[in-house]
């Protein structure tokens, strides 16, 4: 094999087996689908655009949990960042609300940023403390009850309604794929998220901000987790405690069944994407299955573990 | 003399921190406390601790071979779900089926009275030592990142939980309730020993509370020997330079193994003695996730850093004590219940910042990105 094609396969074997892997999912749905009921509902687009609508949130969350992963972080503030911004933006309401939503999600994410990259402490550590008092801050905001407020018509309308047929929620998804790829393919931000990932202190000598970067990347991922919050406050009019918990370990095997390396420094935006549309599908066919939720963990977590096995094999240490 | 103590104290400053900040929040604790300073308040807050204590522990291990165990909370579920089957001591013991899609299989009866209880309790910390054996498998010979395979096998421990019990339920046998949740002269009173706990020279003793015993026990007993052993000393090798341990020709392999099966072990002891303690099991999934989590602080808080190769499980166990104290402390203080989880962030939030002040000393900025 040359070391061009070696190069390539790299990063897209995973991708390639990820979407092949889709597709089994799609064959093994139909064939149980069309034995017990002779219906086919996964072939027909409108079912697959409204499991995408539901996974658009997951997707968003994804993009954003992705840029700290590729620069070796990890953001478990997602949760209640996402949840907070959904409130926050559910009490504000009128025409601030979606800015409000998503300025929570910056100001979470800077203060992750300064904590993780000013401080050194790890993020592991730190997110998760942020995490609590972002709940603490939602439980003493709520009274610990389901917020009362609703949803504007403006999230609604963004999370819920179609355009052409199409949920809105995809276009929304679809802009915030673009940016992220755009930002990791196309500009001096991008080459020096890799950088960081695969050694910060040689990025540092390179005369990379290693700190701002690292900042920058956090602020991405709390806005990425307070859109979705928005969104998905919009999709269920209204906003609910632990709305965010379902999303932070998907968010996490989604990037990584992409491909990308938890380690960081290595992966693809489109692997995140495909690792998204894994896990929707995985969910829906296990849902028309009638599987319970006992039988979905094991599943879910075997599946990891299947992918990992056979492309995500670190390298043994021998030196 | 002075000197060996002095560097002592340097080498393990986060220990020795986590101590002092137990020794003095605890102090505080009992002096505010009503009745402070009685067996009684002593046995409420070892039961509260056992659990999450035994939980720091297994998360130090692999932490200390810089891995990381995200499946502690799920293999502790799983195990308390065991329990709460095979723990019932009913006198004609359980009768065992299992129900997979409607298939029906009769796997006999599982011994009751005592001779049961103890067989139950050896399995089911057979079956969380087998759980940390498997993560340490994948991790090993199917060389995919710590943290991510132990998600995933934390979902199909979640999974085999909850298909145990889909709603939580079950028993558990009431004298080991009262005996592994009370004091030792409670305990010696039910296992009849001592004269029921009664002996003249058991009484200086009798108002310990069991689970700090335990505590201790599997400290000295589990923890000291394998930290004194070549497997363990290979753990601390392995997490600080991983590549040099190889080339010493150390036992990285077994010792990861080791690191995540003694994990299992210690959360596997915290799943029995949650199960004992609530006589039931339960397939908490957001409970599973808190307890993880909240091994994770423990284990920063006692002084083990996440980068792996020095701490101790000691520390973690302190770690775990600091962090249910400051709980403790909501309820003496009457803090608004509303108002308990953000204090309990901030003060986890800057635990962790103060210990990081020292990166303001650093002189040479390429010294922090190690």
């Amino acid at each position: 094999m040359s070391s061009a094609s070696l190069s390539l396969s790299r990063d897209d074997r995973p991708i390639l087996i990820a979407a092949l892997f889709i597709l089994v999912i799609l064959v093994a749905g139909t064939v149980y689908t069309f034995a017990r009921f002779g219906s086919a509902p996964l072939l027909s687009p409108t079912y697959l655009l409204q499991q995408l609508q539901i996974g658009a949130f997951l997707g968003i969350v994804a993009a954003g949990m992705m840029m700290v992963i590729l620069i070796a972080q990890i953001d478990l503030s997602v949760p209640w960042t996402l949840a907070a911004a959904a409130m926050m933006a559910t009490s504000i309401g009128g025409p601030f609300a979606i800015p409000v939503g998503l300025g929570i999600g910056l100001l979470v994410g800077l203060i992750n940023g300064i904590g993780v990259a000013y401080l050194r402490v790890p993020s592991m550590i730190f997110t998760l403390g942020v995490n609590a008092v972002m709940r603490g801050l939602m439980v003493a905001h709520t009274g610990g009850y389901a917020p009362q407020t609703a949803a504007t018509d403006l999230m609604r309308t963004l999370a819920g309604d179609r355009t052409l047929g199409i949920p809105n929620a995809l276009f929304v998804w679809a802009a915030v794929s673009v940016l992220v790829t755009i930002i990791l393919q196309r500009t001096a931000l991008g080459r020096y998220v890799y950088a960081i990932g695969n050694k910060e202190a040689a990025a540092y000598l390179a005369g990379v901000d290693t700190r701002r970067i690292t900042v920058i990347c956090f602020v991405l991922c709390g806005v990425a987790a307070a859109l979705a919050g928005v969104l998905l406050a919009g999709y269920s009019t209204k906003a609910y405690q632990g709305m965010g918990d379902a999303y932070l370990l998907p968010s996490i095997a989604a990037v990584v069944i992409g491909g990308t390396n938890i380690l960081g420094g290595r992966g693809r935006y489109l692997g995140t994407l495909i690792g998204v549309v894994l896990i929707v599908l995985l969910n829906s066919v296990l849902s028309i299955m009638d599987m319970p939720e006992a039988g979905r963990q094991v599943i879910y977590g075997l599946v990891i573990i299947f992918m990992l096995l056979v492309y995500g094999r670190g390298e043994r240490v021998t030196s | 003399m002075l000197d060996d103590i002095a560097i002592r104290v340097r080498q393990n400053i986060g220990i020795v921190t986590a101590v002092l900040l137990f020794t003095v929040l605890y102090l505080l604790y009992n002096f505010a406390h009503p009745r402070g300073f009685s067996s009684a308040v002593l046995v409420q807050n070892g039961d509260e601790i056992f659990a999450l204590a035994m939980l720091a522990m297994a998360q130090t291990v692999p932490v200390l071979a810089s891995g990381l165990d995200l499946s502690v909370g799920a293999v502790m579920t799983m195990v308390g779900c065991f329990a709460s089957y095979l723990l019932t001591g009913a006198a004609d013991g359980t009768p065992l089926h299992l129900d997979i899609f409607g298939l029906q299989l009769g796997l006999g009866t599982f011994p009751g009275g005592v001779s049961g209880i103890l067989l139950g309790i050896v399995v089911c910390l057979a079956t969380g030592t087998l759980a940390g054996f498997i993560n340490g498998c994948i991790v090993v010979y199917g060389r995919i990142q710590p943290i991510i395979a132990t998600l995933a096998t934390g979902a199909v421990y979640i999974g085999i939980a909850l298909f145990l019990r889909p709603t939580p339920g079950g028993k558990i046998d009431e004298d080991l309730n009262w005996a592994m949740t009370n004091s030792l002269g409670d305990f010696a009173a039910t296992v009849h020993i001592f004269d029921d706990g009664a002996a003249s020279w058991f009484a200086p003793v009798a108002w310990i509370p069991v689970p700090f015993v335990l505590l201790i026990l599997i400290a000295l007993v589990v923890w000291v020997p394998f930290r004194r052993s070549v497997l363990g000393r290979a753990v601390y090798a392995v997490g600080s330079a991983e590549g040099a341990a190889y080339m010493s020709g150390l036992p990285i392999d077994r010792a990861k193994i080791a690191a995540f099966t003694l994990a299992g072990f210690f959360a596997g002891c915290g799943g029995l003695f949650l199960a004992i303690q609530t006589s039931s099991g339960n397939a908490d999934i957001p409970q599973a996730g808190a307890y993880t989590l909240n091994s994770i602080a423990s284990v920063v808080i006692g002084g083990t850093s996440l980068l792996g190769g020095t701490g101790s499980a000691i520390g973690s166990i302190f770690g775990a004590m600091v962090l249910r104290v400051i709980s403790f402390f909501f309820r003496i203080f009457d803090i608004a219940p509303l108002l308990q989880p953000l204090f309990e962030g901030l003060i986890l939030l800057a635990a962790v910042s103060i210990g990081a002040l020292g990166v303001l000393r650093v002189k040479n900025t390429l010294e922090l990105f190690r």
